[in-house]
C-alpha cells in the first residue's frame, strides 16, 4: 500500500530528498531533522491522549494531595520549557542553513538569470567581464564552485527551482534576487519553475549541467565563439531562410545578422540538450516539428507559427541542428 | 414561482461568470493567407478587410488577448523608438487621435506590413500577418474614436500618458496633431 505512492520518489530527476548542492544538502538535514523531532513530540502527545481517554474517572473527588500538585507543576514546566527549546533550536537552524543562500561571499561565477513566459534566458557575466556570452535554458556550472546568480522577472513572478541543488527563489520583475548554488557532485540536474506564470508555466524547465572545470572551461570557451559558417548547401540555405524570414527578427544567432533579442539565443541552439525549454530532446526532427507549428505543442507561447514551405522548414531545421 | 424565477436569476448571474473570452492562439495558416489580402485603395490609404476578418467577428479590435499580445509587439518590435509611449516623437503620435491615414484598421494593418514614406520601416518580413494584425489592433486602441469593452493589460512601468481604455481620444486629446514631417500623408 504505501509501496506504490512512494514509488514515484525513486530516481535522481528532481527531487529535494536526492542532493547534490551544499544548500540543498543542509536544507534536506533540517527536513530530516525537524520531521523527526516533530514526529517524536506527536506521539509523545498521543501516548498522553490515548492514557487520558483511557482512564477512568475517579469515584472520589480528587484529592488535594501536596505531591500530586507538585508533580503536576514539574510535567507543565517540562512541556512548556521542551516546546520553547524545540522552537528555538528549529529557528536558529533553520536560519544557519538557509543564511548560506544569500551571504554573499567569494564567487567564482556570476550568472543573470531573466525569467520569461516561458523560458528562461541567461547571460554568463564573470570571472573576466569581457568574456561574457549568453545563452538560454542550460545552465552549465563547475563542479565545487559557487556560482551566483542574479535572477531577474522580466514579465511576470517566476521562481527558479532547482531541488536537487538549492531552495526556491522567486524572479520579481522590478526586483533582483540573488541565489547562489554550489554543486558536490558532477550530474544533470533538472529544475522548473516554481511559481504559476501563465499558460505554460508547466513547461518552463531548464537544466543544470555541473561538470568538472576542464570540461566546464572548454564548453564556456565554445559558446563564446560565434556560430560557425554553414558548411554544406543545405544549411547555407537554412541560414539564409532564417534571415529572410521574422525568425531573426526575435532571435540572435552571433557571427550573422540577426540580431533580435525577444526570443532565446540560438548561436549554440544544437549543443543544448533539450529545446522550448525542456519540451523536446534536440534533434533535427524536434527542431523541426517546433519551427512548424509551435503553437500546437506549446499553446500560448510567444513564437508565432511561420510559413515555410516544406524545403525551407527542412534547411532551417538542418541549419539550427548544426550549430553546435 | 416567485421564488423559482429568484433561483433562475441568481443562476444565470452565477452562470454567466463561466463566459470566457475566446484566445485564438493558433490561426490555421489558410485563415491567415487569406487575413493578409487586405483590398486597398490604390494611394494605400484605407480600403476593405478581408471577408474572413468579419467572418471571424472582427478579432484584433475587441479581444483582450489579441490587444495584450499587440501591446507586448508594440515594446519588442521597437515601435517606441519612434512613437514613444503613443505620444509620437519622430513618428507620428496615436494619443491625438490624428491618423495620417486614416482610422481604419486596413490602413494601420498596411502602414505596418509594407511601410510609409519618410521613415516608416516595413514589418512584413519581420512579423507573422497575425502579430501584425495584433499590433494594428492596439495601435488602433491608443488613438480610438470609440471607447472599447476589451483592454490590453496593465503597464508594468509607471503611467506616462493616459490608459489604452480610457474615453475616446477625439473627446479628450483634440489638440490638434502632433508635428511631423510636412510632407508626410495627407493633410487630415
Amino acid at each position: 500500500m504505501l509501496a506504490a505512492p512512494l514509488a514515484g520518489c525513486a530516481g535522481n530527476w528532481q527531487s529535494a530528498l536526492d542532493v547534490y548542492g551544499t544548500s540543498a544538502i543542509s536544507l534536506k538535514h533540517l527536513i530530516i531533522l525537524i520531521v523527526s523531532v516533530c514526529s517524536v513530540v506527536w506521539m509523545l502527545v498521543m501516548v498522553a491522549l490515548i492514557a487520558a481517554l483511557c482512564r477512568s474517572r475517579d469515584a472520589q473527588p480528587v484529592s488535594a494531595e501536596p505531591g500530586r500538585e507538585r508533580r503536576m507543576t514539574i510535567a507543565v514546566t517540562g512541556a512548556v520549557v521542551a516546546t520553547v527549546l524545540i522552537i528555538g533550536t528549529f529557528t536558529i537552524l533553520s536560519f544557519v542553513a538557509t543564511h548560506a543562500l544569500t551571504v554573499a561571499g567569494q564567487d567564482y561565477l556570476t550568472i543573470r538569470v531573466r525569467g520569461l513566459q516561458w523560458w528562461w534566458g541567461l547571460e554568463y557575466i564573470g570571472p573576466d567581464p569581457s568574456s561574457r556570452f549568453e545563452t538560454a535554458n542550460e545552465i552549465h556550472i563547475p563542479v565545487g564552485r559557487k556560482v551566483r546568480l542574479k535572477l531577474e522577472g522580466l514579465d511576470v513572478i517566476h521562481s527558479f527551482w532547482v531541488p536537487s541543488l538549492a531552495g526556491k527563489q522567486d524572479l520579481v520583475p522590478g526586483r533582483p534576487n540573488e541565489l547562489t548554488i554550489r554543486a558536490e557532485h558532477a550530474g544533470i540536474y533538472r529544475g522548473q519553475c516554481a511559481e504559476f506564470c501563465g499558460m505554460q508555466h508547466a513547461h518552463m524547465a531548464l537544466l543544470v549541467i555541473a561538470e568538472p572545470q576542464d570540461d566546464f572551461d572548454k564548453w564556456a570557451a565554445t559558446q563564446r565563439q560565434t556560430a560557425a559558417q554553414p558548411a554544406e548547401d543545405e544549411t547555407a540555405t537554412g541560414l539564409q531562410t532564417f534571415l529572410a524570414k521574422p525568425c531573426a527578427a526575435c532571435h540572435t544567432i552571433r557571427g550573422t545578422a540577426a540580431a533580435g533579442t525577444t526570443g532565446p539565443e540560438l548561436t549554440h541552439v544544437g549543443s543544448r540538450r533539450t529545446i522550448a525549454a525542456g519540451v523536446f530532446e534536440t534533434t533535427r526532427g524536434s527542431l523541426a516539428a517546433w519551427i512548424a507549428d509551435p503553437q500546437t505543442i506549446k499553446p500560448g507561447n510567444n513564437m508565432p507559427m511561420v510559413p515555410l514551405t516544406p524545403d525551407e522548414l527542412r534547411a532551417v531545421s538542418a541549419y539550427l541542428a548544426s550549430l553546435k | 414561482m416567485q421564488r423559482m424565477a429568484g433561483v433562475l436569476l441568481g443562476l444565470a448571474t452565477a452562470l454567466a461568470g463561466c463566459q470566457r473570452e475566446e484566445r485564438q492562439l493558433r490561426l490555421d495558416p489558410p485563415i491567415a493567407d487569406a487575413l493578409d489580402r487586405v483590398a486597398l485603395m490604390p494611394n494605400r490609404i484605407s480600403g476593405a478587410p478581408p471577408d474572413v476578418y468579419f467572418v471571424l467577428g472582427k478579432p484584433y479590435e475587441a479581444n483582450a488577448y489579441n490587444l495584450s499580445q499587440g501591446k507586448r509587439l508594440y515594446a519588442w518590435f521597437g515601435c517606441k523608438s519612434c512613437h514613444g509611449d503613443g505620444q509620437g516623437g519622430s513618428g507620428p503620435g496615436f494619443l491625438d487621435g490624428w491618423w495620417y491615414y486614416g482610422p481604419e484598421m486596413v490602413s494601420i494593418f498596411a502602414s505596418i506590413r509594407d511601410g510609409r514614406p519618410h521613415g516608416m520601416p516595413a514589418f512584413g518580413d519581420k512579423m507573422t500577418t497575425d502579430q501584425i494584425w495584433q499590433l494594428a489592433g492596439y495601435v488602433q486602441t491608443i488613438g480610438s474614436y470609440q471607447g472599447k469593452t476589451a483592454a490590453p493589460s496593465r503597464n508594468d512601468e509607471k503611467q506616462t500618458r493616459p490608459a489604452e481604455n480610457r474615453a475616446p481620444a477625439a473627446l479628450l486629446f483634440d489638440e490638434g496633431p502632433s508635428p511631423v514631417h510636412p510632407d508626410q500623408g495627407p493633410t487630415p
